[in-house]
């Protein structure tokens, strides 16, 4: 990889004694759409804002295309931000708004009308040059606030959970158009979001974090299909998360039974958290699953039903299937070899606090 | 209909309170002492001596509005930024004095700035000769200021808190520098919280007597010392009526002025 355009080295940073990001190491490549994930108050949004400028780290350094930016205040930076509560200027109407970084710049006036129809259309909003701001709806005023920033071309636009205030049905438009706007644009995307359903739909590289610390950082594919701890695994989509010894490579007990997989090199006879998304499982004829429950509880969702099904050692197993098991009857529970996950278990409690908050 | 019987008591106040008198007052100036109509009250404020009182009060009004604003900004601004919220401290400090009466806390000042009064006596203890504070311009507009400043810095500091942080953030993030971000973003967004403070000090400060009777003595005579001594010790109503009618007017008017600026209509003391 070529050298990163964003690198933060050693980051820490605390409010008020709690350390909320603890030596934090993150690069960033040119033109890479990378999405900070994780439950509120995970260090997510702190380190979006120390790349922007609006915070400082108590030590660390922040390395923007090779040179270090650390003390540089945010109108001194070469990127800009689109605010979670949009943070539009009320006592200006949109063109007003969009064109307030390029008239701070000295900019001549023909480059900036030509600037905001170009930025206007890119939103697909055009002529709204005269609205006032309070006249947009939640939606619209988001894509102002994207406008506003991308007109001052940035190398790198950060966007703070953009998306949180939008309905459902407005967030995945506005998903889409994100995606599409990335492309039309050739910019780096810094993402923060909680929702990880965003995170995988839009982004080229996800960081999960928790508690200050990065806990895993990969595709969307690899943060899904291959989560490196429990906490990544129960935080994005829903999963059973059981324990198991791994016997040896490609083996491994769940509760008594020996199921196959795929994974090795984890030893003989270590206990190992084991990882089954709910739509992994299979439901067979009791003689034919490898485990055998009752099905205890079921929902319907639309796209599937959610089940779950009670094996004889009390563990209850969430099932997502387009075929119903009615409750009270006892079905079969088959994996297959690849969809089984295994990862190590803490090897302490200082790293299970990091790993795993609940 | 029971729910407009809820009303009642508050008819009553307005009409006994607000209507009645305003009525009389417009029926005493415009009347002579024999009860015929006449607009001799009213035009009597063109005498050289009552335009003086105008003129004065209104000056003088003025200039301490304006020195509120001066002191009041900052401070409204310091205040928002420490994020002290409401019902804190500072906030707590600055409106103490306004829980005291406002004529015991002027009379506080009559004692301070008195030919024999406490700053007088610190400085004849430090052979610094005598000034003249009492009864001057100087001493009205500092009695005006300090009993109205509260007045100036609450609105302005409720605006400026509402005003929120990544709104300033996002100002920076453009590449404004703060001088900037004060004049494009700060300053036009606290206009309303501005206007309800130029209100709430210029008004009380044109009609007031008070302030100008214990600090400006006989003097320095104000708009509303000449309408008092109309009432008092004249005993002439219908000239204090009359000269109460256009000062009204000017109230007004000046309301109407503030008001065009005040788009929003937060600021506004109606």
């Amino acid at each position: 990889m070529s050298q990163p355009l964003i690198d933060l080295r050693n980051i820490t940073k605390s409010f008020d004694g709690t350390v909320v990001l603890d030596d934090l190491n993150l690069s960033v490549a040119e033109n890479a759409f990378v999405t900070l994930l994780g439950p509120s108050g995970c260090g997510k949004t702190t380190t979006l804002r120390i790349i922007g400028g609006f915070e400082t780290a108590d030590r660390g350094q922040v390395v923007f295309d090779g040179e270090d930016i650390s003390k540089l205040p945010p109108n001194k930076r070469q990127l800009n931000t689109v605010f979670q509560k949009y943070a539009l200027f009320s006592h200006m109407n949109i063109a007003e708004n969009i064109a307030f970084g390029l008239k701070i710049k000295g900019k001549s006036n023909s480059y900036i009308q030509d600037k905001i129809k170009y930025a206007l259309k890119l939103v697909n909003l055009d002529g709204y040059e005269n609205r006032s701001v309070s006249s947009l709806s939640g939606g619209q005023q988001q894509r102002i606030a994207i406008a506003r920033a991308i007109v001052n071309e940035p190398r790198v636009l950060l966007l703070d959970e953009p998306l949180g205030a939008l309905d459902l049905k407005l967030r995945q438009d506005m998903q889409y158009e994100l995606i599409r706007l990335k492309n039309e644009l050739g910019i780096t995307f810094i993402y923060v979001t909680h929702d990880q359903e965003e995170a995988l739909t839009m982004s080229d590289t996800i960081v999960v974090m928790n508690q200050g610390y990065i806990q895993q950082m990969g595709t969307p594919e690899q943060i899904y299909n291959e989560p490196e701890n429990a906490f990544v695994a129960d935080f994005i989509g829903e999963s059973n998360i059981v324990p198991g010894i791994m016997i040896q490579d490609e083996l491994v007990e769940i509760f008594g039974t020996r199921f196959a997989c795929v994974d090795k090199g984890f030893g003989n006879n270590k206990p190992v958290d084991v990882v089954i998304r709910p739509e992994d499982i299979d439901l067979v004829d009791p003689s034919a699953g490898t485990l055998t429950g009752v099905c205890t509880h079921l929902i319907f969702k639309g796209v599937h039903y959610e089940m779950e099904v009670t094996t004889p050692d009390g563990f209850e197993w969430l099932v997502h299937s387009t075929d119903m098991c009615p409750v009270g009857k006892e079905v079969g529970i088959h994996v297959d070899p690849f969809d089984i996950q295994i990862m190590n278990k803490p090897a302490s409690e200082d790293e299970e606090a990091v790993g795993v908050n609940e | 209909m029971s729910k407009k019987l809820l009303a009642a008591p508050y008819l009553v106040w307005i009409a006994g309170f607000i209507i009645i008198p305003l009525a009389l007052i417009v029926y005493y100036g415009l009347t002579d002492r024999d009860g015929a109509f006449t607009l001799a009250n009213v035009v009597s404020i063109g005498t050289p001596e009552h335009r003086k009182a105008l003129w004065l009060s209104l000056w003088l009004s003025l200039l301490s509005t304006i020195v509120c604003l001066v002191l009041a900004y900052p401070l409204a601004m310091i205040l928002r930024n420490r994020g002290v919220g409401r019902g804190s401290f500072i906030v707590f400090i600055f409106i103490l004095p306004m829980w005291m009466n406002f004529l015991l806390r002027t009379m506080a000042w009559q004692t301070l700035l008195e030919k024999n009064g406490v700053i007088n006596g610190i400085l004849s203890l430090l052979h610094l000769p005598n000034q003249n504070l009492i009864n001057t311009a100087g001493a009205i507009i500092l009695g005006m200021v300090y009993n109205f400043l509260p007045f100036m810095v609450l609105p302005i500091y409720n605006v400026l808190c509402k005003i929120d942080d990544d709104t300033i953030n996002a100002a920076s993030d453009l590449g404004a520098n703060s001088i900037q971000t004060l004049l494009r973003i700060w300053f036009p967004l606290s206009v309303p919280g501005v206007i309800s403070g130029i209100t709430m000090v210029f008004v009380p400060a044109f009609t007031t007597f008070v302030i100008s009777n214990l600090l400006g003595g006989s003097k320095i005579l104000l708009i509303g010392n000449v309408i008092e001594q109309e009432f008092t010790r004249g005993s002439n109503w219908h000239l204090g009526s009359g000269l109460s009618l256009v000062l009204m007017v000017f109230i007004l008017l000046s309301m109407a002025v503030i008001a065009k600026y005040d788009k929003n209509g937060e600021g506004s003391a109606f």
